[in-house]
């Protein structure tokens, strides 16, 4: 292969590249936060009792978990304005991905709901808190305790999910390094620091919530 | 005549189609300790959680101290109460469950605290002093600082019994709190149960301790087919049983 490496163009524009980064952190802690809200909220629509709520839930879930999230991003970004919903792009990526990741953490913390003992809700009830106070201060801490592993890969998978926000420029790591890819051509060192510092990132990442997993955790 | 602790009233409840209980009529005075014996599947816990509105009744009238639990009659009909005061009404008994249930992301003097901060409103120190001396009672003041992950079954029962009582119930509901646990751990529990019976609290237990049943209560109530079979003081039920069915079952729980 004859191929100079020249590494110079990227270090130039390596602070760009960071922030890049840095927003994609941003976006997707952002949207996980929302999407854990969407995603408790079904999850308890989806043990209702009554049926319309769980089937409610059931339809949302399929519809976006079953579309790719390229699609939806479009479709947010370019569709949504034509019935009247203008979202500048980073309002409307937030949205489409909070949406998605909505979808997946129904189907974490329902399962994290039905593996709970039903006696710890009765516990709850029977020194008195009303069912709302039971969920807050019982239920989804002991549920959420459990799920902190599934949740966290979703975040690191979500956080790889803000490369696709490229497709409507918005400026993260990978839309600037197809910025400096065009401008230096410099295809190789641009994409293989951009591989490296989503590496990096989500490793560290994951170091961080194996800490708190362990901090978290309930004592044996 | 004082109000009752808990005056039961044609009681009925159904799972579906299946009436489980079929018309229980029970009281129990201030001081008073009531066990429930009877095969399985004879509506024992059923009615031990109706009392507290875990199962709702679709007949028949449950009532703590003069007040109807769960329901009240608006214009002739039943309607159900709100969550708020149905919260307040379970507060007013404790219950201790056969798999313990304690909060297992909380220490044990934290199980204990909870719901007198939460629903009683004591302030914090006072309800940690509150809960270390109810944990004393039980025999687990040591442990305070410990995880239900960290205990023995035993040791859980005597921490989910304080968290019951710290709360001050006027009734005590206890579920088979022995059976889920090794045999040499029952007789610690059991201590802590007698000695709160012998301290005057009132308390409803259902039990396969035939021979517990007979030590600590006032009254026996053999359950049948979701209706009380017979009832009276355990001299007379264990010693002179009137039907066949307890006889046969007494037979068969060794005692
Ligand atoms: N949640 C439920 N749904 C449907 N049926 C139920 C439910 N809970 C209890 N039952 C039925 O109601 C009947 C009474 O049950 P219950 O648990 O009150 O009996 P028990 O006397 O406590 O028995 P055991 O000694 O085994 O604990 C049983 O036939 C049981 O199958
Ligand atoms: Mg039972």
């Amino acid at each position: 292969m004859d191929y100079d490496f020249n590494f110079a163009a990227v270090w130039r524009d390596f602070d760009i590249l960071l922030s890049g980064l840095g927003l994609g952190l941003v976006l997707a802690v952002i949207s996980i936060a929302i999407g854990c809200l969407i995603g408790l909220c079904l999850a308890f629509a989806m043990l209702s009792k009554k049926r319309s709520i769980r089937w409610a839930a059931t339809v949302y879930v399929s519809v976006f978990r079953n579309t790719p999230i390229l699609v939806l991003i479009l479709f947010t970004f370019f569709a949504l304005p034509e019935f009247g919903i203008n979202l500048g792009k980073i309002e409307s990526f937030i949205v489409t991905l909070s949406v998605y990741s909505g979808a997946y953490l129904t189907e974490v913390f329902r399962s994290g709901l039905v593996s709970l003992p039903p006696g710890l809700r009765e516990a709850g009830l029977t020194v008195g808190l009303t069912e709302f106070r039971t969920k807050i201060l019982i239920t989804i801490p002991v549920m959420f305790r459990r799920v902190l592993p599934a949740l966290g890969n979703n975040f690191i998978s979500l956080f790889k999910d803000t490369s696709l926000a490229a497709v409507i420029a918005v400026p993260e790591l990978t839309f600037y390094a197809r910025k400096i890819n065009v401008e230096t051509f410099r295809v190789i060192e641009t994409w293989l620091v951009a591989s490296l510092m989503y590496v990096i990132a989500c490793s560290i990442i994951a170091a961080i919530l194996r800490r708190t997993e362990n901090r978290l955790a309930i004592p044996k | 005549m004082t109000i009752p602790v808990l005056e039961i009233t044609n009681l009925h409840k159904k799972f579906g189609e299946v009436e489980v209980l079929k018309g229980i009529d029970l009281t129990m005075q201030s001081g008073n300790v009531v066990s429930l014996i009877g095969s399985s599947g004879s509506g024992k816990t059923t009615l031990l959680r109706c009392v507290n509105l875990l199962e709702d009744y679709e007949d028949g009238v449950v009532a703590v101290e003069g007040e109807q639990i769960g329901y009240k009659q608006h214009k002739g009909r039943r309607i159900r109460l709100k969550e708020r005061e149905i919260a307040r009404q379970r507060a007013m008994t404790g219950m201790a469950f056969q798999h313990f249930n304690l909060f297992p992301h909380m220490s044990a003097i934290h199980n204990v605290m909870l719901g007198l901060i939460k629903t009683r409103k004591t302030p914090k120190d006072e309800a940690y002093a509150a809960a270390e001396g109810w944990l004393d009672r039980v025999g687990m003041k040591n442990w305070k600082d410990h995880y239900p992950g960290q205990l023995s079954g035993g040791q859980q029962q005597r921490v989910a019994i304080a968290r019951a009582i710290a709360m001050n119930p006027v009734l005590m509901l206890f579920d088979e709190v022995t059976s889920a646990l090794d045999p040499e751990l029952v007789s610690e529990v059991l201590a802590v149960v007698k000695d709160l019976a012998s301290d005057g609290m009132t308390m409803l237990l259902v039990t396969h301790e035939m021979q517990f049943a007979h030590d600590v209560s006032d009254t026996v109530v053999f359950m049948q087919d979701g209706r009380i079979g017979e009832q009276g003081p355990p001299e007379q039920l264990f010693h002179n049983p009137k039907s066949e069915r307890l006889a046969a079952f007494l037979k068969n729980s060794k005692f």
